[in-house]
């Protein structure tokens, strides 16, 4: 049996509480792979769906080719919103965030950068592969990539509000979708409007910088409403 | 009681009674004086001739669409900062008000669009902006009565109103950005000539009346939420005895 | 009367909660302070887990007020955190992640300063020291629990969260398991701690011990 412990204050540092928080949530998206593979897998689908429905002339292909890889990136993300929170609200874990020694906001940011890493990124790096399909060529591509790392976090931010908020609720992720869809639309247009810029030769720093932007705003100001709707949903 | 602190939903109640009548009055004359100056008494428009009168129910109930959710923000704000409860019955009152505004003036807009414009829809930025605030009534709605806990119920959508009336204005100038970018689809009314004065008083006047309207509706709603969530309280059992 | 500053003291006034139209608890009026604890007892849906959440800041009471260490008790208050220890039905643990893992994860929202031998120690002393490394998942409730007791048992005395709000405790726990858990509090309080427990069990703690019988309202 150990000695009595040391009074803690000093060692819960804010930074300590968001890796905390992060490492915790990574290791257990690790330990489920099959979640991690199933929303990128739902992701190529939905795209290849396209092409199929709406035939297969490449040069109308070509032309609806960002609005379809942002849709449905938009979709991927909103399908693993519940994981943020669900399982954690589910089996008591969430309470025991609420109540320890780091501030819930701290915890909040380092979930949604975990929520980020695994499925932000991941759809990031797929997203080339799907626009070779449509036809896309380098810098597009790589326009479609910057647009998708820089707005994926304001989609996983905005939605850790939209999950947080339903949580235990009966019904509670197409609810969870009425929520957060109308706040994705921002981040749709400027992502998307990116793409289109760059296809049809116009700068595109206007767009990337406004989804820049959103970024810096969101990660000052969702932490805090994400606990707050955490908070409400425990009380 | 610190429960009764900032609202008093049994002291609202009584009053709220007693002024629904009065709103309802002026919100009915009101409109009868609207209607008549803007349907009978406004001259005709030399470009769109009569069609165009449905702009005295639509600019209003625009208007109407945006001044409730805005209003909402500021209950929202009570409701999370005060923990007032009359805030949150504000609130929900009011929600299905602002819906249905928002319904008239993108309904209105369509009928107006087809003659005019030759199409019932465009993606214009006010129309697409409009169609998206349905979007974040409909949600809160959807929340609200989702949720079974009604404290819990309060401050979800406070919290969700709150963060939908920050984004109200992103989304406003991120609709028109993406409309102007998209040249094809804009399409802008021309206001040939100046309004004439009478045209600006028959709206004005039939903005009034929504006011009035929205105040009245809200009010009996608001009563009958109240006694939806106090049926407990000795207050309400004894207006329930007075009235059997 | 003055107490020590790191005495532990709660004090509860005049509490209510309704849930819905129904009234939990109204006028509830106890205190508590170092070294002891308190019972709450009564039968189902009567009220103390919602009790212990109000004590937690989980939960906002609709009348009334809590007092811990001097300061009032809001929902998530930082002092609340610093000091309050709750563990309710749930065990707040990862099926996917090992029994030591699931340890140094609760141990880590609280403090980084407790190092793996302690986590293992105390792992053997609720004798979950061999299933250290087995998936949560695959544990019976009772080990679940003792999972819990562990980290009750890094947890004892002054120092670190000093006022312990436990939801049935010995639920699932076997004899030995709710001797263990005994001897835990038991530590707990003669080291200066204090403690709320929800139990329909005789627990035999050996400090000063009050209950509250909490009773079914129409």
């Amino acid at each position: 049996m150990s000695a009595v412990l040391p009074r803690a204050n000093e060692l819960t540092t804010p930074e300590r509480g968001v890796w905390v928080a992060m490492r915790r949530d990574l290791r257990l998206a690790v330990r489920s792979k099959g979640e991690l593979a199933q929303a990128l897998a739902f992701f190529v689908i939905v795209v290849s769906l396209f092409p199929l429905a709406i035939g297969p002339e490449s040069a109308l292909l070509k032309r609806v080719a960002p609005g379809v890889v942002w849709v449905c990136a938009l979709l991927a993300v909103m399908l693993t919103l519940p994981r943020i929170f669900q399982s954690d609200y589910l089996d008591g874990t969430l309470e025991q965030l609420a109540l320890s020694r780091y501030p819930l906001p701290v915890l909040c940011a380092g979930k949604m950068i975990a929520h980020w890493l695994t499925t932000g990124v991941p759809l990031a790096i797929t997203a080339p592969l799907l626009g070779l399909q449509f036809g896309l060529e380098g810098r597009e591509l790589m326009v479609i990539v910057a647009g998708l790392i820089l707005g994926t976090p304001i989609l996983t931010m905005l939605g850790a509000i939209g999950a947080a908020l339903v949580l235990g609720v009966r019904g509670g992720s197409i609810l969870m979708a009425l929520l957060v869809l109308p706040l994705y639309i921002p981040v749709l247009i400027f992502g998307a409007g990116a793409a289109e810029a760059s296809m049809v030769g116009v700068d595109v720093t206007a767009n990337l910088s406004l989804l820049a932007a959103m970024l810096l705003i969101g990660m000052v100001v969702t932490p805090f409403a994400a606990a707050a709707a955490v908070k409400i949903s425990l009380d | 009681m610190s429960l009764f602190k900032y609202s008093a939903p049994s002291s609202f109640y009584p009053l709220a009674g007693k002024l629904v009548p009065w709103f309802g009055t002026l919100a009915f004359v009101a409109a009868v004086i609207g209607l008549y100056l803007g349907l009978f008494v406004a001259p005709e428009d030399f470009q769109q001739g009569e069609v165009y009168r449905i702009i005295f129910i639509h600019v209003p109930t625009a208007w109407m669409a945006m001044f409730i959710y805005l209003l909402m923000a500021g209950y929202a704000v009570l409701t999370l900062v005060y923990q007032t409860r009359l805030s949150a019955m504000m609130m929900e009152a009011l929600a299905p008000t602002g819906a249905m505004f928002t319904a008239i003036a993108l309904w209105t807009g369509a009928l107006w669009g087809k003659p005019t414009w030759g199409t019932y829809w465009a993606w214009d930025a006010r129309m697409t902006s409009t169609l998206i605030l349905l979007f974040l009534y409909v949600g809160y709605i959807a929340l609200v009565n989702a949720i079974e806990d009604k404290k819990r119920a309060d401050k979800a959508g406070a919290l969700l109103v709150l963060v939908g009336s920050v984004n109200v204005p992103i989304i406003y100038f991120s609709v028109k950005w993406w409309n102007t970018l998209h040249q094809g689809a804009s399409v802008s009314i021309t206001q040939g000539n100046k309004m004439a004065a009478i045209m600006l008083a028959a709206m004005a006047i039939m903005a009034f009346a929504c006011w009035m309207y929205s105040i009245a509706v809200a009010f009996c709603r608001v009563r009958a939420i109240i006694l939806e969530r106090e049926g407990q309280s000795q207050w309400v059992k004894s207006i329930k005895e007075a009235v059997s | 009367m003055a107490l020590a500053a790191d005495a532990v003291t709660l004090e509860v006034k005049g509490l209510g909660l309704a849930r819905g139209s129904r009234c939990l608890f109204a006028d509830l009026d106890f205190s508590l302070v170092s070294g002891h604890a308190l019972i709450l007892r009564g039968p189902n849906g009567v009220g103390k887990t919602s009790l212990l959440r109000v004590l937690a800041g989980l939960t906002i009471a609709d009348s009334g007020s809590v007092v811990l260490q001097a300061a009032r008790v809001r929902a998530f208050a930082p002092h609340v955190r610093d000091n309050v220890l709750y563990i309710g039905h749930a065990n707040a643990l990862k099926d996917d992640l090992t029994v030591q893992e699931n340890l140094a994860d609760q141990l880590a929202l609280d403090t980084n300063d407790v190092t793996l031998a302690d986590q293992l120690g105390a792992l053997d002393a609720v004798h979950l020291g061999d299933r250290r490394d087995m998936l949560a998942r695959r544990l019976s409730q009772g080990q679940k629990r003792r999972v819990g007791l562990a980290r009750l048992r890094l947890n004892c005395g002054l120092a670190h969260k000093s006022m312990w709000l436990l939801d049935e405790p010995t639920n699932a726990l076997d004899e030995q398991g709710s001797a263990l858990f005994v001897e835990t509090v038991n530590r707990h309080l003669s080291m200066g701690g204090a403690a709320v427990i929800a139990s329909h069990l005789p627990l035999g703690l050996s400090g000063p011990v009050a209950e509250l019988q909490m009773q079914e309202r129409a």
